[in-house]
């Protein structure tokens, strides 16, 4: 029977299948952080577990860790018994562990791949919605809860109930200066923050296949944000080279046995629950204007009017969301003005993310009130950064140059948004409150992050007078 | 786990539809290292404001909430199930739920219920209407009922079964060693490792 890459991989991993059960399966990589785990260590040391498959799972820190001041002992009491938490637990149980000032250490869902540990047809998780990054290499891979994280911990399995499965393709060619986080967030626009909802996403199609690897896990990245289960990819060339010599990519003979295997986990002519199909061609630049990743519209675009929802719900939300954001229906959305910017995240916290901002500041400066925080994904990257000299352009422009982590993307951290404040910001979610308490939060690919920079509103390269606009990334 | 069969209180009605698990329990309450003592947290910004539904004083002791479709979507913190029990629920009904809320709900013995969105309004009428009119959840019979309103509801038969039972999944999972062992040794070697061999 004809199966997509998701079933694939889910029949490649399972432990047993009875009837009336959910399938148990096997998780090949699990990636832990300092949230969502301390309670799952706990729940084994109650029961006198231990980790089952130590070789199989990895710990960094991201969520808590300040970004300045980083050999400074962490200010808040409480974030501080966390990372120290997680630190005697990855001691105690024998898990490796990057901690705050290691060279790996980053955003659990930068590491992962830039270490070689996520590859194609495997499963992974972590306690993160954000996990479906992964998929990027046509791995399955998915969030999962605390409960869930004790439950891999201790056995190297998850119990899980069938998906559905939905294929996004995106025909024709993304326009210059259209860039991958504008084409997820009008895919999200357009089936809905819950639209996802038990599904797998396969993207596919031309414009995706000439995606780089980072602009691919862009993509995947905000599949949640869809309601989706995982978002997924497949292996290509493209794939291939980003692994190759990778620290944990497999060498030598394996290496071509692995990737005859990858080879073997595109879709087959397999039909799936859902499609839906864009046209990449007539897609610009993309914003968001609510307090949900679904409520976005083109930057040429104004502020829609509530009533012109036709669904109650829909109409609801924009209401609560204009309230809450201080916009007024109709208003431009480039005359939004902001008084922060935030360029990093597992979303568009990776090399070209910053490459691309640095290309559009260069030689430019932040605005006049605004503040800039460029947070690199992971220390490699903010190295990489450093020997291109991104980090000089980035400070003579004005903008803070910061250390490693999730930084201003949630505010667990000190890098938050005081009330009433504005973000242009690079990461993946605007819900209330998400970046510091009363915040406004825009979703916005780097590009826009750093012409809003540099305009003071809301922009795209475009708007730049001798911008050269080169083609999407 | 505590087992679920049935459970009859009162609402919280919530007239809002995408319920993220960032309003739930917001990042700040997230450095807990415990699975108790969220219950401040529950909606807190929401809280702030003394007309939100949930500081009314006749909602005070209501365990059951009904909220808009999409609850529960975003982070997958399971502190947000957290949250709901420690302040007291036992049931959350909704048109539609977010996959990793559910997941984490049911690991939890928090019943998530699915029910059309014209039943959760008529549910909403109802109890806005009168704050002590009480909801019957009842999962042995996967039905809904109130003054005027009867609604069965799905729920999958391995789930169901679980909840009742109260099970734990890793003492479920861990009968079958013996898969897993045997899973383990087929693997492919290529597979990476995080550490040296
Ligand atoms: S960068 Fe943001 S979305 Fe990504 S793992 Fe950190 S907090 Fe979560």
């Amino acid at each position: 029977m004809a199966r997509t890459m998701a079933e694939k991989i889910w029949d490649d991993h399972v432990v047993r299948r009875a009837e009336g059960e959910p399938d148990l399966l096997f998780i090949d990589l699990h990636l832990l952080h300092e949230v969502t785990c301390p309670q799952a260590f706990d729940g084994l040391r109650k029961a006198g577990r231990r980790v089952r498959r130590t070789d199989l799972t990895i710990a960094t820190e991201d969520h808590n860790t300040p970004t300045i001041d980083i050999d400074k002992p962490i200010a808040d009491p409480v974030s501080r018994i966390q990372l120290e938490t997680l630190r005697k637990n990855c001691a105690e149980f024998g898990v490796r562990l990057h901690p705050l000032g290691d060279i790996e250490q980053g955003v659990v869902h930068v590491i992962g791949p830039q270490l070689g540990l996520t590859q194609p047809g495997m499963t992974v998780v972590c306690g993160d919605s954000h996990t479906s990054t992964h998929g990027a290499f046509g791995a399955l891979a998915f969030g999962i809860g605390t409960s869930q994280v004790e439950h891999v911990l201790a056995t190297q399995t998850l119990p899980m109930s069938p998906f559905r499965t939905m294929a996004v393709t995106v025909e024709g060619e993304l326009p210059p200066g259209v860039t991958a986080k504008d084409l997820i967030l009008a895919v999200i626009a357009r089936i809905g923050t819950g639209g996802g909802q038990g599904h797998v996403i396969e993207y596919r199609g031309p414009a995706i296949e000439k995606l780089s690897m980072e602009a691919r896990m862009t993509v995947c990245n905000m599949s949640i944000e869809a309601g989706a289960r995982a978002g997924m990819i497949a292996p290509d060339e493209t794939t291939f080279a980003y692994l190759k010599d990778r620290p944990h990519a497999p060498k030598g003979a394996d290496w071509d046995a692995a990737v005859a295997e990858w080879r073997t986990l595109r879709s087959d002519d397999a039909t799936f629950d859902r499609e839906v199909v864009i046209d990449a061609s007539t897609l610009s630049p993309f914003v968001t204007w609510g307090t949900n990743p679904g409520q976005g519209a083109p930057l040429s675009g104004s502020v829609p009017d509530p009533a012109a929802f036709a669904d109650p719900a829909d109409r609801m939300a924009a209401e609560k969301a204009l309230e809450y954001m201080g916009l007024t229906a109709g208003q431009p959305l480039r005359e939004i003005a902001v008084d922060t910017v935030f360029l990093g995240s597992c979303t568009n916290g990776r090399i070209e993310d910053l490459r691309a901002a640095a290309a559009v500041l260069r030689g430019r400066s932040v605005a006049d009130g605004v503040r800039m925080l460029v947070v690199p994904g992971s220390v490699r990257v903010a190295l990489q950064a450093v020997e291109e000299g991104l980090d000089k352009v980035f400070t003579a422009a004005g903008a803070e140059w910061r250390h490693a982590g999730c930084s201003m993307c949630l505010g667990m951290n000190p890098d938050q948004l005081a009330p009433g404040e504005r973000a242009a910001s690079t990461s993946n979610r605007n819900f209330e409150g998400r970046q510091g308490k009363g915040g406004r939060t825009h979703l916005v690919s780097p590009q826009v992050a750093a012409t809003t920079a540099v305009l003071g509103h809301l922009a795209s390269p475009a708007d730049l007078s001798e911008f050269p606009v080169t083609a999407g990334a | 786990m505590e087992a679920f069969t049935t459970h009859t209180g009162r609402v919280v009605p919530l007239r809002r539809s995408n319920v993220d698990t960032d309003q739930i329990i917001p990042a700040h309450w997230l450095k807990k290292v415990t699975r108790d003592g969220f219950e401040d947290g529950l909606f807190d910004a929401w809280r702030k404001d003394p007309e939100f539904v949930l500081n009314e004083p006749a909602r005070q002791g209501a365990t059951v909430l009904v909220a808009g479709a999409d609850f529960g979507t975003g982070s997958s913190r399971e502190h947000a199930v957290w949250a709901l029990q420690n302040y007291g629920f036992k049931a959350v009904i909704s048109p539609r739920f977010a996959d990793i809320f559910r997941g984490n709900s049911l690991k939890n013995g928090l019943l998530t219920v699915m029910l059309p969105q014209e039943t959760v309004e008529r549910l909403w009428e109802l109890t806005e209407a009168d704050p002590t009119a009480e909801v019957t959840v009842d999962l042995v019979d996967r039905q809904v009922r109130a003054e005027g309103i009867t609604a069965d509801f799905d729920i999958d038969d391995n789930a169901r079964w679980r909840l009742l039972e109260g099970l734990d999944d890793i003492s479920l999972t861990l009968e079958h060693e013996t898969d897993i062992a045997e899973y383990e040794a087929r693997r492919p070697p290529y597979r990476p490792r995080t550490l040296p061999r």
